[in-house]
């Protein structure tokens, strides 16, 4: 009863200056409207940034590095035991880039139940042959399939079909700088010469196009078996396995137990690419400080209005107080005029937030480097449309806070003697 | 008089204000108001009426001596019981008569009554429309208030005061802004309130005639009760 009383003379008073309230709603509206496009936007444009690096980058990669044995023969001598030995200009022996074992190792991570899917890979270091020059290459022998469903390869090839790999023998896919630094098209054939000296004659069934040209101007992608017959290698020859995680966040730490485990090298998707977070980091905390900035800002309407609205209605304070209304009633009265404005205003951003987002959405956006990409990005996380309801009420609530005390304060008595 | 009961007492009411040099505008005012009385406290400008009045009304605590309404005493209560206390018991009725110029005739009247939340609300606007006949301006029960006259927005601040059935009503000079007409009229109403509902009233005024119409005069001089 006494709270619906409030209520309704907050109503009042608030209508009595409608025009004013309204101003303030649409301060509020305007802001969260703000803070849930811009934080969709960039949400949006760091998940298409992400996405250009993680589709394209397993969670855990398992390889075998070349490198020298940490225990030299000295080591072992009974006489230099306790000594700290320096031997310099240590070099590798000669081992394989194979992966040992593959099919064990594929059968753990099969039961692996934290494990979405793996694929295997092949790298080969090569020579594009266009006439008499040789262009540095890296071909990718790959599981089509498997490197469909967990990497979204077909996704990236811009002209040819990706399972041509398969069913077309000798087969390759280039990217797309290279195809035209050698100038070839689809159908030509181009030659190409491993590190060990082999060549062979390879049919192009397609271009793909990462969206980075760093990798487009140097690799292309033929199936395992083309690569391994490249590389004169059986059919158990892989350098890699691409692991794909349920959660990414895991990833340091079953590399660290892959290590062990398979005695292979392992390294995660945070260590290979530790900068990438850090900028997705910056730009959403720039979306929240802009946001945060204009609902300040139009916190501070709402406490204009209040000021205004008690200097203003200081008799009908006095009153409520003489005929029984409590500093505590007075106070909330104001509070809830406060948390009208903002949650009108709060809503209706929100929903306008909604809309102004979609809009967005729908505006065509070409770029060559991002072929998958056909409009702006964004991201509808309710996340966004959360923290912005609870800021708007956060900022009304303070905005509110105060004039409403100052409200309460105020003495009848003073007020009555001042007319 | 000493088997009536009393309705209102001060007891050696003392007040001071501070600023910007310390005087003494109450000087141990005592007196105690009957059930049913009609009262007039008059004295010269500035000799203290008003402080007494919002004193005794609760509405300012910083005083020395004790007020007790209907035997409680009011020292030391909190701000929530203060204002119960206001809107259960005492009416009051100031020179201005502080409608609030949102609300209708009808629902100024009402808010006292709904604030006390006694009755439902269809209960409280029968017995507002009760008072504004009483009153007899029912007709403006629906009218804002910046639509009437000022000797009827005085009417409606009495049936405000009176919403309740309160134990005494207080008026500061409540006359005092009002025509030699509604004054009258005002008169008329407090001691037919007086008459008819045995209502007890304490009027601060200036005009004598009024006063003298009253069934007891307190008249007060620097801070103090001279007579009455
Ligand atoms: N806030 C204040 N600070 C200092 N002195 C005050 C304050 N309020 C009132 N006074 C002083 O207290 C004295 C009594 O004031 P009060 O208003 O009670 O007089 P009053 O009898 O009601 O006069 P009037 O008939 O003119 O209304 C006056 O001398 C006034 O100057
Ligand atoms: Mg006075």
């Amino acid at each position: 009863m006494s709270f619906l009383l409030i209520i309704r003379i907050a109503f009042a008073l608030l209508m009595a200056r409608w025009k004013q309230t309204l101003v303030a709603a649409i301060g509020i509206a305007f802001s969260i409207t703000m803070f849930i496009t811009l934080l969709g936007f960039m949400g949006g444009l760091n998940d298409m940034l992400d996405g250009l690096l993680l589709n394209r980058t397993p969670h855990i990669r398992l390889y075998n590095e070349i490198k020298a044995p940490e225990t030299q023969p000295v080591n072992l001598l009974p006489g230099y035991q306790q000594h700290y030995n320096f031997v310099r200009s240590i070099k590798p022996k000669n081992e394989r880039l194979q992966i040992y074992n593959i099919a064990a190792v594929e059968k753990a991570l099969k039961e692996d139940n934290r494990v979405i899917g793996f694929a295997p890979k092949i790298t080969a270091q090569v020579f594009y042959n266009v006439g008499a020059t040789d262009l540095n290459g890296l071909i990718n022998g790959i599981d089509v399939a498997g490197e469909n469903k967990l990497f979204l390869f077909s996704d990236y090839v811009v002209a040819g079909n990706s399972s041509d790999l398969n069913t077309i023998p000798n087969s390759i896919i280039l990217g797309k700088g290279v195809a035209e630094k050698t100038f070839t098209n689809i159908g030509d054939i181009i030659q190409v010469t491993t590190s060990k000296g082999e060549s062979r004659q390879l049919k192009v069934v397609g271009f793909f196009q990462s969206g980075i040209q760093e990798i487009d101007k140097v690799q292309s992608y033929a199936s395992l078996k083309t690569t391994q017959n490249l590389m004169v290698e059986t059919g158990s020859y892989i350098t890699d396995l691409q692991v794909k995680l349920n959660d990414l966040t895991q990833a340091p730490a079953m590399a660290k137990e892959y290590e062990k485990l398979f005695s292979v090298d392992a390294v995660d998707i945070q260590t290979a690419n530790s900068q990438f977070e850090t900028g997705s980091k910056v730009r959403t905390l720039i979306s929240y400080a802009v946001g945060i900035t204009l609902l300040i800002v139009a916190g501070f309407g709402i406490y204009n209005i209040l000021n205004m609205m008690i200097y203003e209605k200081m008799d009908s304070i006095a009153i409520l107080k003489a005929t029984g209304f409590s500093g505590k009633d007075v106070n909330r009265i104001f509070l809830c005029i406060a948390l009208t404005i903002g949650i009108t205003g709060g809503i209706t951003g929100l929903i306008m937030g909604l809309g102004l987002s979609s809009v967005i959405d729908q505006i065509p956006f070409n770029t060559p480097s991002l072929p998958t990409i056909k409009t702006y990005p964004v991201n509808y996380n309710p996340y966004f449309y959360i923290i912005g309801g609870i800021f708007a009420l956060i900022t009304t609530y303070f905005a509110g806070y105060f004039p409403s005390r100052k409200a309460s304060k105020m003495d009848p008595v003073t007020i009555i003697r001042g007319k | 008089m000493s088997n009536a009961t009393v309705i209102l007492e001060a007891r050696k009411i003392s007040k001071y204000f501070h600023d910007p040099l310390t005087v003494q505008v109450l000087n141990e005012v005592s007196f105690s108001v009957n059930a049913g009385e009609f009262i007039a406290v008059i004295g010269k400008s500035g000799c203290g009426k008003s402080t007494l009045l919002y004193v005794l009304s609760t509405m300012d605590t910083d005083y020395e001596g004790n007020v007790f309404l209907k035997g409680e005493n009011l020292k030391g209560k909190k701000d929530t019981e203060l204002a119960k206390i206001r809107n259960n018991s005492i009416g009051f009725v100031f020179q201005f008569h502080y409608l609030l110029n949102e609300f209708t005739v009808i629902k100024n009247v009402m808010l006292p009554g709904l604030k006390k939340g006694e009755f439902s609300e269809k209960e409280v606007e029968h017995r507002a429309y009760e008072k504004l006949r009483i009153l007899g301006i029912q007709d403006e029960a629906l009218k804002m208030p910046n639509q009437l006259s000022g000797g009827q927005k005085q009417r409606v601040a009495i049936a405000r005061a009176l919403i309740n059935n309160p134990l005494i009503i207080m008026g500061d000079e409540p006359t005092g802004n009002l025509d030699k007409k509604n004054s009258d009229i005002v008169f008329n109403i407090f001691s037919d309130l007086c008459k008819d509902f045995n209502q007890t009233l304490l009027i601060v005024t200036h005009d004598m005639e009024f006063a003298h119409k009253t069934q007891r005069i307190i008249e007060m001089e620097d801070g103090k009760i001279i007579s009455g």
